[in-house]
């Protein structure tokens, strides 16, 4: 049996990064498994200006080999594997890599990321790699001197069109919106409006790229007018937004229509111990911010799953004698009398019937499971088995004719 | 592997025989490099069977271009002097593996 880890990590991007420091950090057995080199989307891109602390002049690459090292500096493995299946129901999750190998968790936080929309425009597909390209840091140099198109106008594609501006000669961007309208922030707006090698097409899509081998042309469409004009052009990037990377996840964990992870607020996903973290998940705002945030409470919540769930398998689940379980809270009176007159009868069995005390606040998964509505209550249990139950306040004498009835042998 | 430019193409790629296989890469591209050290470690096992080139296209552009490559990561294979398959964006090692399999 291999070793088993208290926290694997699907990706390496930053919110599996962030999930990463944490996890390891709060001294959990953690794990990245991440396809090729960690960084995500963020490591595609040139400028990374907007990450708080890392100021202007950041690169993408750059600040996630900060994050990489970070979080192998507090012991999170960093393994070079795709998950390709995962088995995420029951108490032990197993994910299966491509290389074979299968890695066993307790915990799970999915952070598979987004990878760029395509269009399926005539031409896209086939031009891949001859012309058309979702990665400007990838692709930008072969275009010195050479005219691009920029499809999108949302704050990655004239960000990454200001980028192309530094090796191609003309950089044209076709906007669907009216004139001077764009979907980016101001401040990239403003430059991209003021930068002499950006060309723009508004109220406009692209219909079908065109060429012998490598892009020669576009065709470009008027949402206005309906007209088609063909542009010669040797390059066209898209910038259109992400899709998320769930298609292993279909059946596993709850998805929405578009295939974002659902999740509450502390990054819960369908599955107990299963938690979703990044792009993939439904949320507001996809940024690498938003992401590490992200991380950082699904391994916060992943730690206290496991110390929740550990802990109550240790103490009653595992115990073979009788037990008397008290569900209390520190600030509820009644449940502190309750504890005291539990604690008299448990020294007076001498050893026969344990008390186990379970703080109601901190163990909620737990006391919803057993359906403990009211505190204090007191459940029984022999040899990991609920046998009984006493709800709400009570006096010696229940507690004392109910371990008779219940454990026989005392 | 053996580092190919525009000076010594036309000699180690196409007027080599039997199968050449091409890593067109660049510093810039981090897809390339992820996939970089599988690339070399495939070359290793397969010494025998083919011949592995990697082309930094910083510099070489105007060879890449002729070539037909223009986006990265590109792994072309080459037969007696034809390109004769190609594998561009997202594929992984064991895609290069599977063709590498075919051709040789
Ligand atoms: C061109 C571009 C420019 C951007 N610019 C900015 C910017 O300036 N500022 C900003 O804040 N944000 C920017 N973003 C957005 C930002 O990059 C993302 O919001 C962020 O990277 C999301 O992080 P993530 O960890 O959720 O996912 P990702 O970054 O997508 O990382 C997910 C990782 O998981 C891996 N993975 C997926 N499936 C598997 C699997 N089955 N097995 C193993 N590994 C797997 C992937 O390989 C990837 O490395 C930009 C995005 C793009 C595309």
């Amino acid at each position: 049996m291999s070793d088993i880890y208290d926290l694997v990590i699907l990706g390496g991007g930053p919110a599996g990064l962030a999930a990463g420091i944490y996890g390891a950090r709060s001294r959990l057995k953690t794990a990245i498994l991440q396809k090729g080199k960690p960084g995500g989307q963020a490591a595609t891109t040139s400028d990374l200006e907007n990450y708080p602390g890392f100021s202007r002049g950041t690169t993408g690459p750059e600040l996630m080999g900060h994050m990489a090292k970070h979080a192998e500096s507090f012991g999170a493995e960093i393994i070079q594997e795709e998950v390709v299946d995962l088995e995420l129901n029951g108490d032990i999750k197993t994910l299966k890599g491509r290389s074979g190998k299968e890695y066993r968790a307790k915990t799970v936080i999915l952070a598979p990321g987004a990878e760029p929309r395509t269009l399926d425009i005539k031409g896209e597909k086939a031009f891949r790699g001859k012309g058309v390209s979702y990665c400007a840091t990838c692709d930008a140099d072969f275009f010195e001197e050479l005219d691009v198109v920029v499809v999108g106008n949302g704050d990655a594609a004239v960000e990454e069109a200001m980028y192309l501006t530094k090796f191609a000669e003309t950089v044209t961007i076709i906007v669907i919106h009216d004139e001077g309208i764009l979907d980016c922030n101001k401040a990239s707006a403003e430059l991209a409006f003021a930068n002499p090698k950006i060309k723009w097409v508004w109220n406009s899509v692209l219909h079908e790229i065109k060429g012998d081998g490598l892009v020669e042309s576009v065709l470009i469409k008027n949402i206005k007018t309906g007209e088609i004009s063909e542009m010669q052009t040797n390059g066209v990037f898209f910038f259109v937004g992400t899709v998320p990377k769930t298609e292993i996840l279909k059946g596993k964990v709850e998805l929405n229509e578009q295939g974002y992870i659902i999740t509450n607020d502390v990054m819960e996903t369908s599955v107990p111990g299963v938690y979703a973290a990044g792009d993939a998940r439904v949320k507001y705002l996809r940024q690498v911010i938003t992401a590490a945030s992200d991380g950082a409470i699904a391994a916060v919540a992943a730690e206290k799953y496991l110390a929740e769930e550990e802990g109550f398998k240790e103490r009653v689940l595992n115990v073979k004698e009788p037990l008397m379980v008290a569900f209390w809270a520190p600030q509820n009176e009644d449940s502190i009398g309750a504890v005291s007159t539990l604690e008299k009868i448990a020294s007076n069995k001498e050893g026969k019937v344990k008390l186990v005390k379970i703080d109601t606040y901190r163990n909620q998964r737990v006391a919803q499971r057993y359906d403990v509505k009211i505190i204090p209550s007191v459940l029984f249990f022999q040899n990991g088995q609920l046998l009984d139950r006493i709800s709400g306040v009570f006096n010696e004498i229940d507690i004392i004719e109910k371990i008779a009835n219940v454990f026989s042998e005392t | 592997m053996i580092e190919v430019n525009k000076d010594n193409f036309e000699q180690e790629v196409l007027k080599a025989d039997g199968l050449v296989v091409v890593d067109f890469w660049s510093e810039k591209c981090e897809p390339c490099k992820a996939l970089m050290p599988s690339v070399h470690e495939l070359a290793e096992k397969n010494a025998g069977r083919a011949k592995f080139c990697s082309l930094n296209i910083a510099g070489n552009k105007r060879l890449a271009i002729s070539q037909k490559v223009l986006g990265l990561p590109t792994i072309a294979f080459y037969k007696n002097g034809e390109k004769v398959a190609e594998l561009t964006k997202d594929f992984t090692i064991e895609d290069v593996e599977a063709k590498l399999n075919d051709l040789a």
